[in-house]
């Protein structure tokens, strides 16, 4: 069943594809969805549609505007005052000392590099080994509903317990990662998994691909099965062989899904702090904290200016890794169409 | 339309998904293993694939010495009210979204899509000084609201989805015969989604059942807590009791896993365009 829902999938995909030359990000939708063949629709009694559309979207609005973006807003504020729950007589402005101290830190380097370390380890096995689920679950096969619904299932799992598992798992006495390498002959005697820096970070990036790989075998299956079929007949009689067809291609194809999967999914390894708090809690040490598990824990320890000024980096570095991500897979896209046409 | 396959390509291809299978599903067997397992047990060499003897010893203890029925029902009670309130709330905002054609849509769906890359966490500051300001602080009721408001963005993307898939006849029909804007929603567009809803309300549940941080933060009160923040517990303890915990893990477990079997595929639907669409 569940594949058919995936087929069913293929005019959304599709749709990505003919956004590729738009600027804006959420531009694309409403022209797309006009040559779907919906009539447009005639804007009948303004003042009356004004209502309708202010009254339904507003307990949505009302709710987020509240609890979401109230707190970011006065959060931002935040990282420009003095703001400790230990004391909290003193809320002067300080300007930029919040950003000092964060970039002052001595953790600062070594967490910065953590987090670049936890989001491309972590994001390059994820995405081959997706890639290869995805391409081999294209075939038909008995049981591949059940296939997929079993590798699927660590999603339904959180990101903290994902991490209460594998720290069971990585325990050095009775863990059985360790258990398992030495009846293979890997290891001659058990590892501090969690208690040595490297491969405490180590061990938290397997279980972070452990868990990322369904995303990617999703998204890119997904992607696949919006490739035609005849597409493939003209490369088979061009005689273009299994590697060829793979990346002149498949891969071209389906760019756009992949490029925007790895936007999306780089930006959500870099806010995941679920895991390393479930398996590591940042330990030995604050050796295994990323930015935003660091973030939460200065805001437990109550510096609330702090915290909030390492949110506002932490939107920055985002903010511009997505702009950065954007310009350079549109320029890759739009040279190599020119490239096909001259 | 696929190439057809060589001996050496299918070896290939299923040794390399069932190794993954295998993986996959292993960690689960281990917990659920250890927690089978005597308490004693666990702790002793050599490790043991498969018990010897079964108990649930772990699972009765969880009862006798935490109070886990209180957080299975904490963690109950927010996650259903705040899954089915923020379906229906997104339900009314997918529905302008995706039949309306104004102004400030464009930046409605922007706001949308900011608090996707933006997480809730990164405010967990100001939210408690808010919280604090409702006097909403370890209430039940306080996390609800926060939970809401946190379904709703993703929630509103993944309804508009399956109303764009459904004709606007049917619900001009509706109104044509009479029928209100409002009770054609419900009464009329409402039972052709239900599939797409229930997925909605499932993918809600076991997000807001799964949250970490935001009920660290405001929840404090032992009768309070949901089931993350009494697991947050007890790893932060000095000595982590692995038998209790692994129990924990698999009673938390359990029922998202019965739950997305049932609503996997239209949540995979709602992801995939979801993310690709906006």
């Amino acid at each position: 069943m569940e594949e058919r829902q995936l087929r069913g999938q293929p005019d959304v995909t599709l749709s990505t594809h003919q956004q590729v030359e738009r600027p804006s990000p959420e531009g694309g939708a409403r022209p797309a969805r006009k040559s779907a063949g919906r009539r447009p629709r005639k804007p009948e009694f303004t003042a009356r549609r004004g209502l309708v559309i202010a009254g339904y979207m507003a307990p949505a609005a009302l709710f987020v505007a509240a609890f979401v973006y109230y707190p970011m807003v006065r959060g931002s504020q935040m990282a420009f005052r003095h703001w400790n729950l230990t004391d909290l007589t003193d809320t002067s402005w300080v300007g930029l000392d919040n950003f000092r101290a964060v970039l002052e830190d001595p953790a600062w380097p070594t967490i910065l590099g953590n987090t670049a370390l936890w989001v491309i380890a972590s994001l390059v096995p994820q995405f081959v080994i997706g890639f290869a689920i995805a391409l081999w679950l294209r075939r038909n096969f008995r049981f591949r509903g059940l296939y997929q619904a079993l590798i699927f299932f660590p999603w339904a799992i959180s990101g903290f317990l994902i991490g209460i598992l594998f720290r069971w798992m990585f325990n050095s006495e009775f863990g059985v990662v360790n258990d398992l390498l030495q009846k293979a002959g890997l290891i001659d005697h058990p590892i501090a998994w969690l208690a040595e820096p490297r491969m405490a970070m180590l061990a938290i990036i397997v279980a972070n691909v452990w868990y990322g790989v369904t995303f990617f075998a999703i998204m890119i299956l997904a992607a696949l099965q919006s490739i035609p079929d005849d597409v493939y007949e003209a490369a088979q009689l061009d005689g273009a062989g299994k590697a060829r067809t793979l990346f002149q291609i498949t891969i071209p194809y389906i760019r756009t899904t992949l490029a925007l999967t790895v936007l999306l999914r780089v930006i959500w390894i870099f806010n995941f702090p679920d895991l390393i708090f479930g398996m590591t809690g940042g330990g030995p040490n604050n050796e295994t904290h990323i930015l935003t598990t660091w973030m939460i824990t200065i805001t437990q320890q109550g510096d609330y200016g702090k915290a909030s000024a390492l949110g506002l980096v932490v939107v920055a570095l985002l903010l511009v890794f997505s702009v950065f991500h954007l310009m350079a897979t549109r320029e890759k896209a739009t040279r190599e169409e020119k490239g096909a046409r001259s | 339309m696929i190439s057809k396959e060589s001996v050496p390509g299918r070896v290939a291809r299923v040794s390399f998904l069932a190794a993954w299978l295998l993986i996959t599903v292993f960690p689960l067997y281990w917990i659920t293993i250890t927690s089978l397992k005597r308490p004693g047990d666990i702790f002793t060499f050599p490790i043991a694939y498969w018990p010897e003897h079964l108990s649930l010893e772990n699972y009765t203890g969880l009862f006798r010495d935490h109070q886990f029925g209180v957080y299975i029902a904490n963690s109950l009670v927010v996650a259903a009210v705040a899954a089915a309130a923020a379906t229906a709330i997104s339900m009314l905002s997918a529905y302008v979204l995706a039949r309306f054609e104004f102004r400030s849509k464009s930046a409605l769906l922007m706001a949308t899509l900011v608090t996707q890359m933006i997480p809730a966490f990164i405010a967990l500051g100001p939210l408690y000084l808010l919280m604090t300001d409702l006097d909403l602080v370890d209430n039940r009721l306080g996390l609800i609201l926060v939970y809401i408001a946190v379904c709703i963005p993703f929630c509103t993307v993944m309804l508009r989805g399956f109303f764009e898939n459904i004709p606007d006849a049917l619900e001009e029909a509706a109104m044509i015969d009479g029928l209100s804007r409002f009770r054609a929603l419900f009464q009329v567009l409402f039972p052709v989604m239900k599939p797409g809803i229930i997925a909605a309300f499932i993918f809600n549940f076991v997000n807001c059942w799964n949250e970490l941080f935001l009920s660290v933060t405001l929840m404090n009160s032992d009768d309070h807590k949901t089931i993350p923040t009494a697991l947050n517990g007890f790893i932060s303890s000095f000595n982590i009791d692995w038998g209790s915990m692994s129990a924990a893990a698999v009673l938390t477990i359990l029922p998202t896993m019965v739950l997305f079997a049932f609503a996997s595929r239209h949540i995979v639907q709602g992801l995939t365009s979801g993310a690709v669409k906006e």
